[in-house]
């Protein structure tokens, strides 16, 4: 009797493992996509505002039957803002984790790390805002979504400049000041030689350390110069120093701005409020008639619904919709290729026009955008302490491109 | 270039900035200069201290130095707690020296990510009247935005000084840090009298927390930036002197002020360290050091 009930229990176990084993072999097996973010440490902001507009996408292609009907699946890890964590990370998801592709952490300092190991395994490698990486690799299959153009450095100020050079009087002496951090020493050489070809004087170049607590000697210092045209390249603490400094010191430029990444975040512009008022400062998507993309007011519900309570950019114009927008191009690309061959989807990415919730996206040779779409936009009519105003357009004006302006410019800074 | 503008604005500067150092160095003076613990952490606390600010600011619109202020006194106690579990897991057993760094350097972590994990990692911002308004006496400008932190960190200064060196309590803190023997001897108890000074060092990293982020956004790593130079002013300052503390606090940020405005702003930290290295290669013990 007790070796009848043993062999009925082994049986009725081995029927379950067999049905078991069938349920998982009709599941596709997932498509693993890895990465390192930036989740804490200084650019955790940004960080976790793509993850959140990443995520968003993977739930998407997934709703409507994965990729190559296979679900995507994320496997990630926090590199802390930290540069050096980056190549041991991308060496796990390759080696440990077995991803099938492969795209950037965001950020100049985080995604120049990995270009070694991803260029040695010869993967595809879709990248979230890095200015210039591709400069020094030249490599063919690193594929850039920030829209600074094809000669990026330079492109990113180029509409800065030329509007500069539009106004009358003419301005002729600029002072450029930046931070000692690879994007913003690259941003400030890209204005240095924009400056020097369009025929401006350079009457001030100095950078600061990342750690500077005040900047009202650095703007007093600017000022003493006096300088038609004021071009900064900074990181959200300064920038939001910068400007409150600039305001203090009564800066007396015609035009201010240029490279300061943070005016973008809404927090920042909160609190800023009516001192940003007629800053020039770029900007990649803002909420302007002539930028109502396909779909980019869809994601955009589903980013603002979940980044609340998360501690993120509440709006998320900046970042989120071309973290999704990558991912839109890497997805596109394996369907059309109808495979995971690295080869062949870079030979797409280089030859196709994508649509995407950030517009047609096209590549050029090195990886960049075919044609820079770097906006300059002008802050106006700012109010205080009020969030939602920026929600809506007419706070952040395109002036260039010209396909893209969506008001005049107030000439100069501060009327 | 030179202006007397120019310098008057660079010096003004540069003392504005220098009594925020201190505000940040205070603790330290007390817990780093006095008693020889290694806190890691305190920028960390400051960093906490700005959050409180953050919080009540944005929900209540209560101003952020009376936040400052008002937190003081839970800062004090939550450092008690945190020096009571530092003696007994390590300078009990004589292992402060490399594991009670590691200890602070946990704490700091610790507050970092629970900060990360609780409020994200968005900057944070307080709003008040006088952020943005700016004084000028003749053609020296005051942004309140500096000021005021200036006048609360004069304050805080003032009162440590005169509490360390007037009341019982504070002279039990100073014998502690020269001889706890002695101190032993006589019928105190260090350990008590350490945990007051430990507490009273983490407390005024809550007004300091408040005028860091008067001065700027805060998010949950910038207290890092202020490690070293937290710990350079005491040094300088000479360990134990908070007067020593204050006037190198001052000295470090008119040097950082006047390299940016006259020779360029990325040689400031050179420079300002350079001063540091000179006056320890000439008095060893610092300006003021016991």
């Amino acid at each position: 009797m007790r070796l009848q009930r043993l062999l009925l229990g082994a049986v009725a176990a081995f029927a379950l493992s067999a049905f078991s084993i069938s349920g998982t072999m009709a599941q596709p097996k997932p498509i693993k996509i890895g990465f390192s973010m930036a989740l804490t440490g200084g650019l955790a902001g940004a960080g976790k505002a793509a993850l959140i507009g990443m995520e968003i996408w993977r739930d998407d292609v997934n709703k409507k039957g994965g990729l190559l009907s296979r679900p995507v699946e994320f496997v990630y890890y926090d590199d802390a803002t930290q540069p050096a964590n980056v190549p041991g990370i991308y060496t796990k998801l390759l080696d440990v984790d077995k991803v099938d592709l492969v795209v950037s952490s965001y950020g100049t300092n985080e995604i120049a790390p990995a270009m070694p190991i991803v260029m040695r395994k010869k993967l595809t490698f879709p990248s979230l805002f890095g200015l210039a990486v591709n400069d020094e690799f030249k490599y063919d299959r690193y594929f850039q979504i920030m829209p600074a153009g094809p000669e990026p450095k330079t492109d990113w100020s180029k509409g800065f400049f030329e509007l500069a050079l539009q106004q009358k009087p003419q301005p002729k002496t600029v002072a450029i000041v930046a931070a000692d951090a690879e994007f913003a020493l690259n941003a400030a050489a890209g204005a240095r030689t924009n400056a020097n070809k369009m025929g401006f004087q350079i009457v001030y170049d100095k950078t600061y350390p990342p750690s500077t607590t005040d900047f009202t000697p650095i703007v007093r210092a600017i000022q003493a110069t006096n300088p038609d045209i004021v071009y900064v390249g900074s990181y959200p603490p300064d920038s939001t120093g910068m400007v409150k400094a600039a305001n203090e010191v009564g800066l007396k430029a015609k035009l201010f701005g240029g490279g300061m990444v943070g005016l973008q975040f809404a927090a920042i512009q909160k609190n800023l409020g009516p001192l940003l008022n007629g800053v020039v400062n770029y900007d990649f998507w803002v909420p302007e008639p002539t930028l109502n993309f396909p779909g980019v007011k869809e994601f955009l519900a589903k980013y603002q619904e979940a980044a609340k309570g998360k501690g993120v950019d509440p709006l998320g114009h900046y970042l989120p919709p071309y973290a999704y927008a990558y991912l839109e191009v890497l997805g596109q690309s394996v369907v059309a290729v109808k495979s995971l061959d690295q080869a062949k989807i870079a030979a797409h990415m280089h030859k196709t026009t994508f649509d995407t919730v950030v517009g047609k996206v096209k590549f050029g040779a090195n990886g960049e955008w075919a044609k820079s779409r770097v906006l300059m936009v002008q802050f106006r009519d700012v109010q205080k302490d009020n969030l939602e105003q920026f929600a809506g357009p007419g706070k952040r004006v395109v002036l260039y491109p010209k396909e893209w302006k969506s008001g005049e410019i107030v000439y100069p800074y501060k009327q | 270039m030179l202006s007397a503008d120019l310098l008057a604005n660079a010096v003004v500067a540069g003392i504005l900035l220098g009594g925020f150092y201190a505000a940040v160095a205070l603790g330290l003076a007390i817990v780093f200069g006095q008693l020889d613990i290694v806190n890691i952490a305190h920028p960390a606390f400051v960093i906490v201290g700005s959050y409180i600010a953050y919080i009540l600011n944005s929900r209540f619109g209560f101003d952020p130095v009376l936040i400052g202020f008002a937190a003081a006194p839970v800062f004090f106690f939550v450092g008690a707690l945190i020096y009571r579990v530092y003696f007994l897991a390590f300078e009990r057993t004589g292992q402060e020296s490399l594991s009670g760094l590691a200890f602070f350097f946990g704490v700091m972590f610790i507050i970092e990510v629970s900060l990360i994990l609780v409020y994200g990692v968005d900057y944070r911002l307080v709003q008040a009247e006088y952020i943005g308004q700016t004084w000028s006496i003749g053609f020296v400008d005051l942004p309140l935005r500096m000021l005021v932190p200036f006048a609360m960190s004069v304050a805080l200064t003032a009162g440590i000084y005169l509490y360390l060196s007037r009341t019982f309590m504070g002279r039990a803190i100073q014998a502690v840090a020269q001889d706890r023997l002695a101190l032993q001897l006589m019928g105190a108890n260090p350990v008590r009298v350490k945990q007051w000074a430990f507490g009273l060092g983490v407390a005024t990293a809550a007004i300091a927390g408040a005028m860091l982020i008067i001065i700027g956004p805060v998010e949950p790593s910038v207290g890092r930036l202020y490690i070293g130079r937290a710990f350079a002013i005491v040094v300088l300052g000479g360990m134990g002197s908070i007067q020593g503390m204050f006037i190198a606090a001052l000295i470090l940020g008119v040097v950082e002020s006047m390299v940016s405005t006259f020779v360029g702003p990325s040689w400031s930290p050179a420079v300002a360290f350079g001063v540091l290295a000179l006056t320890l290669a000439l008095r060893p013990a610092g300006l003021f050091g016991r």
